[in-house]
């Protein structure tokens, strides 16, 4: 029972760290940014949720807005910064680090914004179904209603991405774009378009891995920090190219987070993250599901 | 009606790759445009496509403008460019590079009729569609790149090399298709061969070039049978 509940809680976290993975996995394909900015786009949403559910009480409604939100934001953050700074700097090592730095320079922005707005003080929501485990006649597992929710969320989530980007011609234009930008051009697709496309996606993907995680923690400008890192290591686990790679990489991340935590310290669980990514990069930097360097769908 | 190009130049920091040529294609004419490595020749059609900036000079077709303008918007103008090399998305599958193809075009049936012409032309697409591009020979990613740039119904066709590390049989079959092809469509191509005897044989114009200038321009009948020119720019 104990080792079931452990892999079933550690599912839960996963898919939170999937849906941070698949975020930032999607920016990268699409733009060949490490997006930092990230975590404060997802805080962003998760705030404009929380104004929500503190105004209606209403958990229903506050995901889609901030998924919208999210969406919203990432797309402005294309817009507004990425594609103006790709057009100013063109080529050399500029070209590469200064998105990244802008998306680090970001962070810190939105992070103070929320501060200044909401308060630098914990707030919380409640989750909409109890956040109490299961109970097995006399046994209570961890594994609560709450997480079973985010499980099936994320599994929502995800299913419709693989749909979009399998099934629809968006989905054709999308990793055209991501995989060869110029031969998709020539093809006529809008390469910028789908691309803010890409950022809206993984905006909105971050925003709901905000609003899922928040009733189980409590929500701070910088409350959503740990959860970019470990998007991270989910990414590079799933080889940071596949979608699919970011999904199983955060969940793998996160049951083997669950079993270190249960039978081995709570204090060793997140150095063990960082030692998986270093590991990861070292041994296989294409992820547990690259093949010599390619890129999976 | 025709593609003119006046006095264009263009740069890559500061080396002039294209130096005030200057040339013209009437509708309905394939122009063979030969040269030798660094020549300047991809980077002629690089901008006639849309992918460089030109520093100077005009190109016009159908009397307007194509410069400055994005490659997927002269797609929609129906110029469009093959390039060389990796012509096709590889991690795509054969269905879904020709189906790149048709993505932007509104009349969707036509999309469908487009498909199955290629399909017709191609037949060895046909037996591959579900398969990676990746798999495909270096002859059927010559045809798939052509066969996109088909069902986007073209009027203009921009195509770099496709003789590019092709067999001699393989290079005869594309070139046989190609001189087929332009006249049952009516398309006007300009086309970038370093296999000068090939581009020449199926060409009305040859349009020789040397370190981003015009060497000479004329029928290709002539060319092909000028002594000098064949010592020093054919290689024949």
């Amino acid at each position: 029972m104990r080792l079931f509940s452990t892999l079933l809680i550690g599912l839960s976290s996963g898919a939170i760290y999937s849906l941070m993975a698949l975020a930032l996995v999607l920016v990268w394909r699409s733009t060949r940014v490490v997006n930092f900015a990230q975590a404060g786009q997802a805080i962003a949403s998760t705030y404009i949720g929380y104004l929500v559910i503190s105004r209606t009480d209403n958990y229903w409604l506050a995901l889609p807005v901030a998924l919208v939100a999210g969406a919203l934001i990432g797309a402005l953050v294309d817009v507004a910064l990425i594609r103006t700074l790709n057009k100013r700097v063109k080529s050399g090592p500029a070209a590469e680090m200064a998105p990244v730095i802008v998306t680090l320079g970001l962070l810190g922005l939105i992070r103070s914004t929320v501060g200044m707005i909401w308060g630098g003080d914990l707030k919380a929501y409640k989750a909409p179904v109890t956040n109490h485990g299961f109970t097995f006649g006399t046994t209570t597992i961890p594994f609560s209603p709450y997480n079973l929710l985010i499980v099936i969320t994320t599994v929502i989530v995800m299913a419709v991405f693989s749909i979009i980007f399998q099934k629809t011609n968006l989905g054709l234009s999308l990793r055209a774009a991501a995989f060869q930008p110029e031969i998709a051009r020539l093809a006529g697709v809008r390469v910028d378009l789908v691309r803010t496309i890409g950022w809206a996606f993984a905006g909105g993907a971050g925003a709901v891995a905000g609003v899922l995680v928040t009733p189980s923690n409590s929500l701070s400008p910088n409350s959503l920090d740990l959860l970019l890192v470990l998007g991270f290591v989910g990414a590079v686990i799933g080889g940071l190219e596949s979608l699919l790679g970011a999904a199983i990489g955060g969940v793998v991340l996160g049951i083997g987070l669950a079993f270190i935590l249960e039978y081995v310290s709570t204090s060793l669980a997140f150095p063990s993250a960082f030692i998986v990514l270093i590991l990861v990069l070292l041994i296989k930097p294409s992820g547990i599901l690259g093949k010599k360097g390619g890129r999976g769908a | 009606m025709s593609l003119i190009i006046e006095n264009l130049t263009v740069r890559h920091g500061a080396i002039t790759a294209i130096d005030s040529l200057s040339f013209r294609v009437n509708e309905r004419e394939l122009a063979a445009v030969i040269g030798a490595n660094g020549a300047g020749k991809t980077t002629l059609l690089r901008t006639l496509s849309g992918l460089n900036e030109p520093i100077g000079g005009s190109v016009t077709w159908h009397g307007e403008s194509i410069l400055h303008t994005k490659p997927e918007d002269l797609v929609r103008r129906g110029i469009l460019h093959v390039s060389d090399g990796k012509t096709v998305i590889p991690e795509l599958s054969v269905k879904e590079n020709l189906a790149l193809g048709g993505l932007w075009r509104k009349d969707k049936k036509d999309v469908v009729v487009a498909t199955d012409e290629v399909i017709d032309l191609f037949p060895r697409l046909g037996e591959r569609l579900t398969q990676s591009a990746d798999t495909l020979s270096g002859g059927e990613r010559q045809m798939l790149a052509i066969g996109r740039a088909l069902i986007s119904r073209p009027k203009l066709l921009l195509l770099d090399e496709p003789s590019l590390g092709l067999a001699p049989l393989i290079i005869d079959q594309i070139f046989q298709t190609l001189d087929s092809l332009r006249h049952k469509l009516g398309l006007t191509v300009v086309l970038v061969e370093q296999n000068a005897m090939s581009a020449l044989g199926i060409a009305d114009t040859g349009i020789i070039i040397n370190l981003g200038k015009l060497v000479t321009v004329g029928k290709s009948n002539d060319l092909k049978s000028d002594p000098n020119l064949r010592a020093a720019y054919l290689g024949y």
